[in-house]
């Protein structure tokens, strides 16, 4: 039988959770002997070069880029699994939410205590991805097939997913294992 | 001598006193209903109706329904837990919940039942409401994102001359919690952590008190709510 095959990527997120999938530690001898990874930050492959099993996503959804990625993933993987508080619910990013977009870009761009910008440029290339309204959790933008909490989810339970997800076994979720942050 | 009544909840015989509500009485008996807007000792509101229980085949709220002879109350089943669940997405959605980002997080009691239900996600589309935070008083901080109007503050947290602290502003989706500007410029600490106490998600916050508690220490985070509010 040929191995699982696995992608991730890190959308609006700040890598943490991949850096809880680093969290494994040795375990990730083990990992490698039952899945394949495709494209993913961890072995750096840019584009899917097959069609995979199981796509990992860490984030959410603050400008066109993420969508686009998240939409690419859903193309090409079997299965989705939404990693951490950021995809869930759209975490961190997401309390800009609760502030216009316009009055985040001038405080980023023009007014934040830090900020130089005598030209007053505000960003708006073609070639930058465009900001969204708000931040989305990802099952707002395409179906997600599992979810795994925290922030960042623990790597043991990270690790409980990978094993049962790649033995197609059902796993049941422990109390503490179960949280948002 | 208090009389005793017979009810039975989810098939299971229990005795109780006459008076005592549905909560009072499974509580006494090691039986949890989950509650957000009752806090113990108070006139309850029945507002945020997670207490939902089914007693003899009618919906009711188990914190303000008083017990009688003959109660046959499901609390358990699938109906009554797939009812809750929708009630915490609804909240969840309605405000802007940030857990990790929460002063309250670990002691909330909003999202302990949502542990309790095991919610992922919730069903429901965010509304992404506006809403304001109010730092202005010299020892709160009000985190309206994260209000659920269960009015605990407004009904619990008094001057000692019985003056209200807190009140409801507006109607539907624009009453929001507001705080008597004169009245908590002379709040004492005690009433300030008492407010912050009483608040069961992260709305009402004392200034530089937030995050004391470390991750592994807070109370929800080794035992559900349920047996943490049923010993």
């Amino acid at each position: 039988m040929n191995k699982p095959v696995i992608a991730t990527t890190s959308l609006a997120g700040c890598f943490g959770c991949h850096m809880s999938i680093l969290d494994i530690d040795e375990k990730f001898l083990e990992l490698i002997e039952l899945v394949e990874f495709n494209k993913s930050p961890i072995d750096d492959i840019k584009t899917f070069t097959k069609p995979v099993d199981v796509g990992i996503i860490e984030g959410g959804c603050c400008n066109s880029e993420n969508i686009h990625i998240l939409k690419y993933f859903r193309d090409n993987c079997k299965i989705l699994v939404s990693l951490g508080e950021c995809a869930m619910m759209g975490g961190l990013p997401a309390m800009r939410n609760t502030i216009p977009l316009e009055e985040c870009i001038k405080e980023a761009y023009l007014n934040g205590p830090s900020t130089v910008n005598e030209e007053k440029i505000l960003p708006n290339d073609e070639e930058l991805p465009i900001i969204l309204d708000k931040v989305y959790p990802c099952h707002e933008i395409v179906k997600i097939d599992y979810f795994i909490p925290g922030c960042p989810p623990r790597a043991d339970l990270i690790w409980d997913a990978l094993l049962h997800l790649a033995t197609g076994k059902k796993l049941e979720l422990e109390y503490e294992s179960f949280k948002y942050d | 001598m208090d009389k005793s009544i017979k009810i039975k909840i989810d098939g299971k015989g229990i005795i109780a006193k006459e008076g005592q509500t549905i909560v009072e009485a499974a509580e006494e008996n090691g039986i949890y209903i989950p509650t957000l807007c009752h806090l113990k000792g108070i006139i309850p509101s029945g507002s945020c109706r997670i207490c939902n229980v089914k007693v003899n085949g009618r919906f009711l709220t188990a914190c303000t329904t008083k017990i009688h002879d003959g109660f046959e109350i499901e609390n358990n089943s699938p109906e009554i837990t797939e009812l809750r669940k929708i009630i915490i997405e609804t909240l969840f959605v309605s405000g802007n919940h940030y857990c990790p980002a929460c002063e309250k997080s670990g002691n909330c009691i909003l999202q302990a039942l949502a542990y309790q239900y095991r919610i992922m996600i919730p069903r429901f589309p965010y509304i992404y409401e506006q809403r304001e935070i109010d730092a202005s008083s010299p020892k709160l901080i009000l985190e309206r994102n994260r209000c659920v109007l269960c009015k605990r503050c407004v009904r619990t947290i008094k001057t000692d001359d019985g003056k209200n602290y807190f009140a409801i502003e507006g109607r539907g989706h624009k009453a929001r919690i507001i705080l008597d500007e004169e009245l908590a410029k002379t709040m004492t600490e005690e009433k300030a952590m008492k407010a912050m106490e009483n608040c069961p998600v992260g709305c009402i916050l004392k200034k530089e008190t937030g995050f004391i508690k470390p991750i592994g220490e807070r109370k929800y985070d080794k035992e559900s709510i349920s047996k943490v509010c049923v010993k």
